[in-house]
């Protein structure tokens, strides 16, 4: 139920995006989300953006996994 | 797909398994409290990859399960109104009633239809003006603001035929209520997506006054591995606190907008939980200043007094008490295709988690 799924904004119309999942476009509505652009990806959740996602936090988290499993005993 | 695959890494999934194998002592239980959750775990077979000391049990984060009997049969009997539509999210169709469910009232002729986004009623109610649109409102914090954003929407456009049900509830009255009931738990693992709402303040009780560690998790197995290592070496350490893991989408302070729309729209009320009772200021109530867009203050049908049904242990396995293979009922006279119990019915329900990836 609390399911969301990145999607990637393709254009803005008023309090509405476009958005896209591996190719297949969807409406979302952006009544709970300010700042939003084309090129951004959002959480979408029954058909609304909920939040954006934070493209620098995301590539943080995984360098910091990244690197602990490239340092790790007998890893090549 | 990106932001999942990624987090999809077999390499990564083991690396944190071994660190997990490594420093894990105690023996700990840890409760999923997102149904999102418990699909994720037994979907990529995680339970297999943690060290015996450390126990998963899932919570009562399925807002089709822990939705009341009363609810669903006051939806029946709205349904059943000449001149209404009822609108609903697909899970909650195939719920049983006390002598009946949606899909089969939707059989007999009610006007009930399944749809994807809340703001879909609006648009039924609006090419439908002769007829009166309720929307069974049902979900957590994440759910909860689509519904108030649909409600100020009519508002602004002056539609009068569109009204809500709500059995919205909240989480953190319920996470609450388990760990003074006594239920044994050590550490949650926090639902992502009702936290990139209402951010991560909800939860500092639990850690402060409670002493268990909160780590809010994405829904990839490297952000539900990586928020089980990260409680268990709270927990380890003795340092039980509030952390986010899934940093990508939940911010400390959540989305003011959904914050703003939903105190606007709702207030807090007691509300009655499946199998766990009443739960005080659990549920979300339309304001006054709303109600004419209230169904319960619109719609004056009698509901008879409701029963769950005979030998099912929901209530049990939504505390974390039970698993599904402790039911008499799982997997013979309770299957998804023909449920006994709310929790065999959502795909994210306990049972019916467990149902399909049983081995």
């Amino acid at each position: 139920m609390c399911l969301a799924i990145p999607a990637k904004v393709i254009s803005i119309d008023g309090s509405s995006a476009l958005v896209s999942i591996e190719d297949v476009e969807y409406k979302a509505s952006l009544l709970l989300l300010n700042d939003v652009k084309p090129g951004d990806f959002v959480m979408l959740h029954a058909g609304f953006a909920i939040q954006k996602v934070d493209a620098e936090e995301a590539a943080y988290t995984l360098q910091l996994l990244n690197d602990e499993e490239k340092h790790r005993p007998g890893s090549v | 797909m990106k932001y999942v695959d990624e987090y999809r890494k077999k390499e990564l999934i083991l690396s944190v398994s071994e660190k997990l194998k490594a420093i894990s002592k105690k023996e700990i239980v840890l409760m999923e409290v997102c149904g999102g959750h418990t699909m994720a775990i037994h979907r990529f077979g995680l339970n297999s990859l943690l060290p015996a000391t450390i126990k998963l049990v899932s919570g009562p984060g399925c807002p089709v399960c822990v939705s009341s009997q009363h609810f669903i049969d006051t939806a029946m009997a709205y349904s059943k109104l000449p001149g209404v539509i009822i609108t609903t999210y697909g899970d909650l169709i195939r719920v049983p009633g006390s002598s009946t469910s949606l899909e089969k009232e939707r059989a007999n002729g009610s006007d009930i239809r399944i749809i994807y986004s809340v703001l879909e009623s609006l648009e039924i109610a609006k090419a439908n003006p002769d007829k009166k649109v309720v929307f069974l409102g049902i979900g957590f914090e994440t759910t909860a603001p689509l519904t108030a954003a649909a409600i100020l929407q009519a508002k602004k456009e002056a539609i009068a035929n569109f009204f809500v049900l709500s059995a919205h509830k909240i989480m953190p009255p319920v996470m609450k209520a388990l760990v003074s009931e006594g239920v044994k738990i050590d550490g949650f693992i926090a639902p992502g997506h009702v936290s990139a709402i209402t951010g991560t303040a909800i939860y500092n009780d639990l850690a402060t006054t409670c002493g268990l560690g909160v780590v809010v998790a994405g829904f990839e197995p490297v952000d539900m591995m990586q928020s089980i290592l990260m409680l268990t070496s709270q927990i380890e350490s003795g340092k039980p606190a509030v952390e986010i893991q899934y940093q990508r989408v939940v911010q400390p302070e959540g989305n003011k907008i959904a914050q703003n729309m939903l105190s606007e729209v709702f207030e807090f009320r007691d509300d009655r939980w499946r199998g766990l009772g009443i739960i005080p200021k659990s549920g979300l109530n339309i304001r006054d200043g709303l109600s004419s867009y209230d169904a319960e203050v619109q719609f004056n049908v009698s509901v008879p007094e409701s029963t769950e049904p005979k030998g099912c242990i929901c209530g049990q396995i939504l505390r974390g008490l039970k698993t599904p293979v402790d039911c008499g009922l799982f997997g013979k006279k309770c299957t998804p295709s023909d449920p006994v119990g709310a929790c065999m019915v959502s795909g994210e329900g306990t049972c019916a988690t467990y149902y399909k990836y049983r081995s």
